[in-house]
Parts: structure tokens; C-alpha cells; sequence
């Protein structure tokens, strides 16, 4: 795991390494002090020494203001090291997300990436900053404080030997319960907060079921279940101090014992027993330290272990075959005996045995009932997904031999689910092309006949759009996907039932304009209304991942069962905009 | 209606937002809070008392180096020693004990509080109407139910406790101090007035950092959803370099505002520690010179010296844990402030029963017969027969604002009513009317007769099925998700529902068929085929008036073909309001009514309304468009 995060602290490994000395320095001068201490006490009192107990504590002091200085510094570089790395890990795994297929995507889910980038880095990145600053310090004092006992009384630190292995004994135990404990815990918050996400969504369901009482009812099991496993958990956790204190106390006491007739006879200071009496105290309380650190560190290691499942992932598609010089010549797409599926151990084909020659220019219809691979058949072209079997050629050249900028800069898709982002209007077509000109922009909303309800709106192009474009109907949505989509003046333009909340005639304007602005452009068109495609030079039919019938409409009528029971169960159904 | 909903409190990023929030009425959301666990009053009093004994024997125990010292150590007393040392562990075994008590104590009595805390919010969340939904974003709702509650069960656990005892300590350390030697004391007054000054200088200045550092920490939260939701569509349009670059830079302002941020927050700890040594150092050399003038001892040193280290410690934590304490009443007074949101309003007395008819009049009767009848407070049973009408109907989510103006209209029992309009026209408004999601402002809306506000809601929405446009699915099988709508059904019932709905076909095909666990609301199934399981859910709940609401909008029109006699079959006898952007879907409704800005504008059935040639007619020919 720390093999895996550690290229991230690059640029930080000085500060990081500053700062253990930081730590180490300031534990190292804060145990001088007991030592000291005992010396004023045994030389300077038991003498009368003022002079020498003046220049003591003067070292004290500068020690202590030292130390200051050191922990403060061991603070701030900590905090610089840890943030910094956490920042280059978050962005490296941004940018790997970034490079992932649509395939890595779904097998991670939306959900989970959101997690790993945010509250696993923000985990990782704490650990690390208490890291810095403990996992050094603690061992420091530890060891310090043992050679200062031992200096003190070789025969009195004996103690030690038995009080540490019952406090690391005591300590493991707690800790080695405490994990699955807490694991549990995780468990049973998630499954609560599962009912309560649900039930915010699903409230009208709820409601108009009037199933209140049973959402209640398991609402209520999932939190006593909650409620018993954390409080076995915690349980345990508080037994920790009080261990502790215990341990310690024995210790004091029996120290205070054998110590009291060291003293008596002479062959212990006082000073020196109260100064031991201290590094008892440090001793016990830095291996306490070392423990909280270390139950920290196991929780954040699921963390780290989340983060590096992404880090590792190979992005499924990459430019490595490809020719950067490579442009994409025309938008002519070939599927030759094409065969996929998403499920790479599957045994199922979601297409099987796809062979297409498209022209450049022409409008291709695709239909096809739900499931029948339509979108996955066209997410082939720009390469959204690899083609198990088989090549999908576009402009003459396997889609593998172009780079991904030149290829979807030519084959723009506009999906099925689609995703405006925060901004203005502007900001948002500017996606399809970041120097387009406002001539542009409206040319293309012309085209999509987005530019009238543009105008419509108080601020026009300005108009911001929410997150998720949630301050614009369904079919205003589709229709600015599609200027977008335009505005990069694509060699191929796929429209993925980009239009099913748009009107039927404005539906049609679109058509009619996309055929007569971009003439050159090959249009791929996947519809759930045969009106839509029914002028098509093409018209394609997908049942159940195989193309089972292809031609014009006037064909297909003739040759397609299919075809026409789908002809007929629309021949009277035209739609609105919904 | 989600444009109603506006950014929650806790703006961008919501639930990472909640930083140093101070609460508005502090006094009264602690007595609030205080009022749920004032139920465990002899616990408490228990805690207390368990509280008092650990920190006085604490700072007893250090109090025993003293005599140990300068009465049996120096004099060599071994007999007296024993008995001290005995003492000494004694203190410390009594101190162990009872804050092992009081922290077990406290475990149990913030789980039980906060559990309790929890059963009473999602409770309230059960009530509330939906125009609180509407108004509120659910990451923020969420977050009353993690984080908030996570924040008052942590201050319960722990914070309260150790706030006390840290008071406790801190004042018998002082008094001890005091005792032994006042003038030494006065030095450590000195260096406790530093650390109240470095807390509150550190502390105020940490407070600015982390605001700042919650605010660039929720804008890179926030973009990464964005982001991340939005991320096929960066890879369409080949995005991800320049997505990359604004994350870098937003990143980049996180990681300096969290630098700063944790470095003053880090920087708290050695700064007290370090503070407390500097005074450790100058009383040494104080002490040994009045040791020396004789009017100090070293047993006396030793002690004082102890409640030197001692005494910073509860400064430095009850100033971490002051933050905390703030935050989390912050967070008690947003669970609060929800839970005194006025609830769902429900005055309706008459409820729905089952009947039997047999030749004679209608009789109430515990089994499902499938007929049902109002019974009305007086007791006198209406037959549920499914005549809805709208009497001059006016209604708006928000008063300013009027989405529907004077409705009329009516079903007849059997009757299928459609909808038709462009999105904001009123229609789902019209539904939600029906089953009392919203109460309207001014006329009447009759249920056989019965005006719907005299209708308890549960029993008015039982009598209503609704299929919604946006299906929403549970964690569960296949089979839970059907059962849904009615909890008993058989095996049978389920799949005769998911046959009905024509969703029986892809559930066999799923690896588990009927018991195939459904996660994440249903994500692995398409749009399609959630709203095939959402018809089944409604069919199996058998009610007596249906509601379907896009109901086959993401259904591709062959298989909505095929469903077709399912659904004929699921109408039949039924009062059904359809809503549906295909004209096809409703052209054999009895009435059809166009809406548009929340008027009624034509009404009537399909021949009608062609014959008339005006919007439908437009609409069912292409020619016009709505948005």
C-alpha cells in the first residue's frame, strides 16, 4: 500500500523528512527536561548551588523554547507534506479517472469513484499528516525516555520489563477487537443510510403505497441493529483509557516502592526517582500514542487500498497503436463482422456478427426495441467501447489506428443520457468547440432549433444552466446536446434517441436541417419513431444484438416483419414534446 | 418540479459543508437536546458522580508524591511507604474505574439517545408534505441523517464528559497548585493566561483557515460530482484534458487553504505542550531557589512540578473540544429545525374498508373481496365506486405563483382520462392533486361524492394507484420490488403482475430471475424495464383507481404494443387518469383534456377533438409545437 501511494509525495519528501526530524527534535529536547529537572533537585538544592541552578534552568528554558519552535515547525511542514501529496494523489487519480473507457467506468459506478476521489483521499491524506507527526515523535520519546531510565537506574528500569509487554499485550487486544468491530459498524451505517437515501428519492412512491409505517418499521430494526453494534464497539474503545491508566498507575506505584529504598540507601537520588518518575509517565503515554496512530492507520488503509484499485486499473483503451499524424479523411464507418460484450467473462454476445458500409453523407435510422444494442452498436464508432471481435473502420482506417483527440474530434455523439454542465448556454456549447463565435454558436442552435427558446430566455445565451441542467425541460436539453454536438462540425453525428422529448415537427426541422447544412456529414440516427428515420437512406434494425434487416423504408416494408409491426404500432402514434 | 429545489445551506459540495458552523440558539437547542437525555436522569447522575471521584483522584494522586517523599522516603519509613504506595495505587485504581464506569456509561446512553434521535427524524421525514422535498435537496437532508448525527452522538459519547472533567481537573489542579506553594503558582497563572491567549489567537485564526478550507474543499467536491456524474459525456466530446486542468486548479487553491488550515489547527498541541514546559523549566529553577531558602521542600517540588505537566492538559483539549461542541449542536439544531417542520396535514375521518354484498346492503368485512367502500365517521358506508371530479380548481406549489387556474372536471366510474400538454402545463399537478400530494387553495376536489379532504390520506391513497414517470426501486429482489404494492401477495400474484406488465420475459432472464437483487435504485436495469417492474408493482396493489403518469414513456413502442393488453386488461372497469406524451397511448380515453399554462383549453374524446381541429388536432397532425 505505502509503496503504492508513495510516488505521490514527490516534491514533499524533503518536507516530509524535515518534519519527522522536527518532531523527533522536539520529543528528544522535552525528555532533556526531566533530567534537568532531577539535576537542580540533587546537585543545586542538596548543594545550595544558586549559580548552578540559574544556569540549569536557563538551558531548560532555551531547550523548551527550542522545542517550541520545533513542534511548531513539525506542525506546519506536516501539514504542507501532507496536504501536497493528498492534492498530487487526488489529482492523479482525477487524471486517471480521466483516461478510463466507458467499460472501467461502469465497473467501478459513478458513486464509487465520487467516493474514492473525495472522502478516501481526505482519509489518506489525515493519516498521513498525523503520521508525520506521531509515528516518529512517539518511537523518539519512547526510546529517549528508556535510555534516560536506564541512565538513571539500570536496576530500577527493570520495572519496564514487566509493565510494557501487559501494556502492549492489553493494547493489541483492544485493538485486534476493535477492528472487525468497527468494520461491523461501517456495515450497519451503510445499510441505514441506504433506507434513508431511499426513501428521499422514492418519497412519492412511499407516500402514494402508504408504506410510511413498514419504512419506519425497518428503519427502526436497521438502527437498533446500529445501535447494538456500536455500542459493543465503543465499548471496547473506552476500555482504553482506563488500561492505561491503570498500567500506569501499577507502575508509579511499584517505582515509588523500590525506588523509595534505592533512595534510603543512598544508591538513588531523589531528584533522579522524580525525573524516573516522569519518564515512566512519557514511556507509557508514547506507546499509547503509537497505538491511537496505528488504529488510525488501519482504518485508512481500506482508504488506500480503494484508491490504489483505481490507480491500478489499466485504462481499457489507450492511443498506443495509434498514428498521431492519423486525420480522419471522411465520415465513411465500416462494421466488418463486428462482435461485443460487456461482460468480458460473459457468454452472451450484445452484438453479434455486425457487418455495415456507410457511406460518407449519408443519413443512417437505426431502431430497434429496448435492448437491442442500438446504443452500444454506435458507441463502437467513436470508440467508447473496444470491439471484442471484428473492426469498426472509420474514414477508410480502423478506429484503433486514430488517436482518440482526432477521432472524436470527428465522430461527435450525442447520448442517450445526457449531461449538461454548471454554466451559462455559452459556456456549454463551447464544449463542442472552445473558439466557436457567436455566429457560430447561434448557426448551430438554428440547426438544432435550440436558438428560439435561447432568445426566449432573460439572459439569453448568458442563461445560466443548473447542475444536471435541471432549469431546462427535457426536449430544451436534448436540443442544446445536439447544437453542441454540431458546433464541431463533426464528420460523423451520431444522435442516440437524442430527440425522443422533442416534438415531432420540431423533430422534423431538425432532420431537414441537419441534411441540408451538413451534406458531408454522416448522420447516425437511433430513434423510437419510425417518423424519425422513415427518410433515411438507411435504415437499420436491431433485434436482440443482431442487425436483422437493412434498407430503405420502402424495403423494409416489404422484406421486414419486424419492420412493419413496428410501422404499424406507430402509424397513428405522433407525439409531443413531454 | 425539481427547478423548485434551491442550493441547501450548506452550498456547494452540501454535506462536506458543514465547517465551524456556530448554532443560532445555543442555549435552547442544548436544553432541547438535553431533554432526550435528561430520560436517563439516574444514569447521569451516576456519570457524575463517577466523574467527580476520577479527577479528584487524580489529582490526589499526584498530591501523594509529597508525603511520600519528604515524610517516608527521606525519613525511611518502609512500613508507612507500603501504606502510601498502597494508596497511591489505590488512587489510581479508583480513578481507572470510575471513568472506565462513567465512559461505558456515556456509550450507552448516546447510542440509545441517538438512535432514538434518529427513529424520531426519519419518523418526521415520513410526514412531511412534499412540498418540503420540493424545497430541500436530499444531500442535504441526507446529511442531517450522517453527519449531524454523527457530530450529537460523538459530543454526547465523549465531548460533554470530557468538557467536565477537564473542568474539574483543571480546577482542583489549580486549588492543589495554590496549596502547595502560591508564589510558584503565580508563575503558572502567567503561563495559563499565554495559552488562553495562544487558543484564542490560534484558535480564531484556524477558524478563518478551515471556513476557507471547507469552501475550496466543497467547490472540489462539488466539481468531481459534476464531473464524475458527467463522464461519458467528457469522454464523447474528448474533454478530459481541460477538465483536468480545472481540477488542477481548483485543487491547488484546496491544497493551500487546507496547508494553512491544518498547520494552525497542528500547530495548537506543541504550542500548548511547549508552553507548559517553558513554565516547567523557569518553576524548577524557582523552586530550587526557595528550596534552597528553605521555604520550599523537594517532596513539594516534585509534586507541583506533576501538576505543572498536569494542568495544560485540560486547556488544550477543552479548546479542541469547544469546536466540536459548537459544531455539533449546530448540527443538533438542523435535526431539530427539521423536526419542527409542520407535518403532512391530515384531518380525514373517513377510511377506506372492504365489503361483501350480498343481496342486502353493504357490509364491512376483514377480508380482501376487491370492493371497497368509504366508511364515514357516523359509520355509514359509501360503495368506492371511482367518481372523481375537480370542482373549480385552483392551485399553486408556491402562492405567488399559479399553476393551475379553475379546473373542472370529472370521471366517471370506469372512465379513462388523458392528459395531454407540454411539460409545465399543469398535468402531473392535476395528479398529485388527486392523492393529496399538495391541498389545493380554492374549490373542491370529490372522491364518490366525498370531498378528498375528508379522506384520511392513507386510506385516499390506497384507493389510488399511481405509476410515476421517474421509477424509483428498493434494495431487494426482483420479487420485493413487485410486492411493493401489496406486502402480502403470493408468488403467484407477483408473477401473474410482472406478466401483466410483460416484465416476466427479461426477469427470467436475469441470473436470479425473481430473486435477482436489485442495488442502487435499480441502476443495472434500463429506464425500460424499471417502468415494466413499477406496473407490475401497481398491478399487484390491485387498487380501484389508477394513475399513470409516463407511464411507458422509456417503454419503445413495440413492447408497449405488447403491454397493451396487460394494461387494458389492468384498466378495465377502473377510473384511470393517464398521462402520456404518445397520442397513441391515449387516443381511446373517454375524454381527453389539452392543458396548457394550467387551463383546460379543449376537451373531449379523440374523434371530437379532431373534428374540431384546433390544438389536439395540431398536435396529432405535427403541426404544432409546445414547450
Amino acid at each position: 500500500m505505502i509503496k503504492q501511494l508513495f510516488p505521490y509525495t514527490k516534491g514533499y519528501r524533503i518536507l516530509m523528512v524535515l518534519a519527522i526530524l522536527c518532531s523527533a527534535g522536539e520529543a528528544v529536547l522535552e525528555l532533556l527536561l526531566p533530567k534537568a529537572m532531577s539535576n537542580i533537585v540533587d546537585v543545586g538544592i542538596a548543594n545550595g548551588d544558586r549559580a548552578y541552578i540559574l544556569s540549569t534552568g536557563l538551558q531548560m528554558t532555551v531547550m523548551a523554547l527550542a522545542a517550541f519552535a520545533l513542534g511548531i515547525g513539525a506542525a506546519a511542514l506536516a501539514a504542507k507534506a501532507s496536504m501536497g501529496s493528498g492534492a498530487n494523489l487526488r489529482q492523479a487519480e482525477y487524471e486517471k479517472i480521466q483516461q478510463f473507457s466507458f467499460r472501467n467506468i461502469e465497473q467501478f459506478s459513478t458513486a464509487s469513484l465520487i467516493t474514492r476521489l473525495t472522502n478516501d483521499v481526505a482519509s489518506v491524506q489525515v493519516t498521513l499528516m498525523m503520521g508525520l507527526r506521531m509515528l516518529v515523535r512517539a518511537p523518539s520519546m519512547l526510546i529517549t525516555a528508556l535510555v534516560m531510565a536506564l541512565t538513571i537506574s539500570m536496576r530500577l528500569s527493570q520495572v519496564f520489563l514487566v509493565v510494557i509487554p501487559i501494556l502492549v499485550a492489553a493494547v493489541a487486544l483492544v485493538i485486534v477487537k476493535v477492528g472487525p468491530r468497527f468494520t461491523a459498524l461501517q456495515k450497519r451505517t451503510d445499510d441505514l443510510n441506504l433506507v434513508v437515501q431511499e426513501n428521499l428519492n422514492a418519497v412519492r412512491v412511499v407516500k402514494s403505497f402508504v408504506r410510511s409505517k413498514e419504512e419506519q418499521e425497518k428503519f427502526s430494526q436497521r438502527t437498533d441493529a446500529l445501535r447494538s453494534t456500536a455500542q459493543k464497539a465503543f465499548g471496547f474503545v473506552v476500555m482504553f483509557l482506563p488500561i492505561i491508566m491503570l498500567v500506569m498507575g501499577g507502575t508509579v506505584s511499584a517505582v515509588m516502592w523500590i525506588g523509595g529504598g534505592y533512595v534510603h540507601s543512598d544508591s538513588l537520588l531523589p531528584g533522579d526517582l522524580m525525573a524516573f518518575f516522569t519518564y515512566v509517565t512519557e514511556i507509557l503515554m508514547s506507546l499509547m500514542m503509537v497505538s491511537m496512530v496505528l488504529m488510525m492507520l488501519t482504518r485508512s488503509i481500506a482508504c488506500a487500498r480503494r484508491i490504489g484499485e483505481v490507480l491500478q486499473q489499466e485504462p481499457e483503451i489507450t492511443d498506443d497503436a495509434a498514428d498521431p499524424q492519423l486525420e480522419v479523411a471522411d465520415g465513411s464507418i465500416r462494421f466488418d463482422h463486428v462482435y461485443f460484450r460487456y461482460n468480458p467473462q460473459g457468454s452472451t454476445w450484445n452484438l453479434e456478427d455486425v457487418c455495415l458500409d456507410i457511406r460518407p453523407g449519408m443519413t443512417v435510422g437505426i431502431l430497434g426495441g429496448t435492448g437491442s444494442a442500438k446504443s452500444t452498436l454506435v458507441s463502437l464508432i467513436p470508440r467508447l467501447y473496444e470491439v471484442t471481435e471484428g473492426s469498426v473502420s472509420v474514414g477508410g482506417r480502423n478506429v484503433k489506428d486514430y488517436t482518440m483527440a482526432q477521432l472524436r474530434e470527428a465522430c461527435a455523439m450525442v447520448l442517450q443520457k445526457n449531461t449538461l454542465f454548471s454554466g451559462t448556454i455559452r459556456d456549454n456549447l463551447r464544449w463542442g468547440n472552445d473558439q466557436a463565435t457567436d455566429e457560430e454558436m447561434e448557426a448551430a442552435c438554428r440547426i438544432a432549433c435550440a436558438h428560439e427558446f435561447i432568445e426566449r430566455m432573460p439572459d439569453g445565451y448568458d442563461t445560466y444552466i443548473e447542475q444536471g441542467g435541471t432549469n431546462v425541460s427535457g426536449g430544451q436539453k436534448q436540443r442544446l446536446c445536439i447544437a453542441r454536438a454540431i458546433l464541431r462540425n463533426p464528420k460523423v453525428l451520431i444522435l442516440d434517441d437524442s430527440t425522443s422529448a422533442v416534438d415531432m415537427a420540431t423533430d422534423a426541422k431538425i432532420r431537414t436541417a441537419l441534411r441540408q447544412t451538413l451534406p458531408g456529414t454522416t448522420k447516425l440516427i437511433i430513434a423510437q419513431r419510425i417518423a424519425s428515420v422513415m427518410d433515411a437512406d438507411l435504415i437499420v434494425v436491431m433485434d436482440d444484438g443482431k442487425v436483422v434487416a437493412s434498407g430503405d423504408h420502402k424495403t423494409l416494408m416489404e422484406t421486414s416483419s419486424i419492420y412493419r409491426e413496428v410501422y404499424q404500432s406507430q402509424q397513428e402514434g405522433v407525439s409531443i414534446d413531454g | 418540479m425539481a427547478n423548485l429545489k434551491r442550493p441547501g445551506p450548506g452550498g456547494p459540495g452540501g454535506p462536506h459543508g458543514h465547517g465551524y458552523q456556530r448554532p443560532k440558539d445555543l442555549s435552547g437547542t442544548i436544553r432541547r437536546l438535553l431533554g432526550y437525555i435528561a430520560h436517563y436522569k439516574w444514569l447521569l447522575i451516576l456519570v457524575a458522580v463517577c466523574l467527580v471521584i476520577s479527577s479528584a483522584a487524580t489529582v490526589g494522586a499526584s498530591y501523594l508524591i509529597k508525603p511520600i517523599i519528604n515524610d517516608y522516603i527521606i525519613p525511611g519509613d518502609f512500613p508507612g511507604l507500603f501504606r502510601m504506595v498502597l494508596l497511591l495505587f489505590g488512587c489510581y485504581l479508583l480513578a481507572g474505574a470510575c471513568s472506565y464506569i462513567y465512559a461505558r456509561i456515556m456509550v450507552q446512553i448516546s447510542q440509545n439517545t441517538v438512535a432514538q434521535l434518529r427513529k424520531d427524524l426519519f419518523g418526521k421525514l415520513q410526514q412531511l408534505p412534499l412540498q418540503y422535498f420540493d424545497t430541500h435537496q436530499s444531500g442535504d437532508l441526507m446529511s442531517r441523517f450522517t453527519n449531524d448525527m454523527d457530530t450529537v452522538s460523538e459530543m454526547i459519547n465523549s465531548s460533554f464528559a470530557s468538557v467536565i472533567s477537564n473542568g474539574l481537573t483543571f480546577l482542583l489542579t489549580v486549588i492543589m497548585m495554590l496549596v502547595l506553594n502560591w508564589k510558584l503558582t503565580l508563575i503558572s497563572v502567567v503561563f495559563l493566561l499565554l495559552m488562553f491567549l495562544v487558543v484564542k489567537v490560534i484558535g480564531g485564526r484556524s477558524r478563518v483557515s478551515f471556513q476557507q478550507q471547507q469552501t475550496t474543499l466543497g467547490a472540489v467536491n462539488g466539481y468531481i460530482e459534476e464531473m464524475i456524474e458527467g463522464q461519458k459525456v467528457i469522454k464523447a466530446f474528448h474533454h478530459e484534458q481541460k477538465s483536468i486542468d480545472q481540477f488542477a486548479v481548483l485543487n491547488q487553491a484546496y491544497c493551500q487553504a487546507a496547508t494553512r488550515a491544518q498547520a494552525y489547527a497542528g500547530s495548537m498541541m506543541p504550542a500548548m505542550g511547549n508552553l507548559s514546559r517553558i513554565n516547567y523549566a523557569i518553576t524548577c529553577c524557582v523552586g530550587g531557589l526557595l528550596a534552597i531558602g528553605g521555604v520550599f521542600d523537594v517532596g513539594s517540588l516534585g509534586a507541583y512540578l506533576l501538576y505543572v505537566k498536569q494542568v495544560s492538559q485540560p486547556v488544550a483539549q477543552v479548546s479542541q473540544q469547544v469546536n466540536i461542541l459548537l459544531a455539533a449542536v449546530a448540527g443538533a439544531e438542523r435535526i431539530f429545525t427539521m423536526m419542527d417542520v409542520e407535518p403532512e396535514s391530515d384531518e380525514g375521518k373517513t377510511i377506506l374498508v372492504c365489503v361483501a354484498k350480498g343481496d342486502g346492503p353493504l357490509r364491512e368485512t376483514a377480508q380482501r373481496t376487491g370492493r371497497w367502500a368509504w366508511k364515514r365517521p357516523d359509520g355509514t358506508l359509501v360503495e368506492l365506486r371511482g367518481d372523481v371530479r375537480f370542482h373549480d380548481v385552483t392551485f399553486g406549489y408556491t402562492p405567488e405563483k399559479t399553476v393551475l387556474h379553475n379546473i373542472s372536471l370529472y370521471a366517471k366510474p370506469g372512465q379513462k382520462i388523458a392528459f395531454v400538454g407540454s411539460t409545465g402545463a399543469g398535468k402531473t399537478t392535476i395528479t398529485n392533486l388527486i392523492n393529496r400530494f399538495y391541498d389545493i387553495q380554492s374549490g373542491s376536489i370529490t372522491y364518490d361524492g366525498i370531498d378528498v379532504r375528508e379522506i384520511a390520506k392513507d386510506s385516499l391513497r390506497r384507493s389510488l394507484g399511481m405509476v410515476l414517470q421517474d421509477t424509483h426501486l428498493f434494495t431487494g429482489t426482483i420479487a420485493d420490488n413487485i410486492r411493493y404494492g401489496k406486502l402480502d401477495a403470493t408468488d403467484e400474484e407477483v408473477r401473474a403482475a410482472a406478466k401483466l406488465a410483460n416484465a416476466d420475459g427479461f426477469i427470467r432472464h436475469l441470473p436470479q430471475g425473481y430473486d435477482t437483487v436489485i442495488t442502487g435504485d435499480g441502476g443495472s436495469l434500463s429506464q425500460g424495464e424499471r417502468q415494466l417492474l413499477a406496473i407490475a408493482r401497481a398491478a399487484v396493489s390491485d387498487p380501484p383507481v389508477l394513475i399513470l403518469d409516463e407511464a411507458t414513456s422509456s417503454i419503445d413502442t413495440r413492447t408497449e404494443k405488447l403491454i397493451e393488453q396487460g394494461m387494458d386488461s389492468l384498466m378495465e372497469g377502473r377510473t384511470v387518469f393517464v398521462i402520456a406524451h404518445r397520442l397513441s397511448t391515449v387516443r381511446n380515453a373517454q375524454a381527453i383534456m389539452v392543458l396548457e399554462q394550467g387551463r383546460i383549453i379543449e376537451r373531449g374524446d379523440h374523434h371530437q377533438l379532431l373534428e374540431e381541429k384546433g390544438r389536439y388536432y395540431q398536435l396529432y397532425t405535427g403541426q404544432a409545437e409546445l414547450s
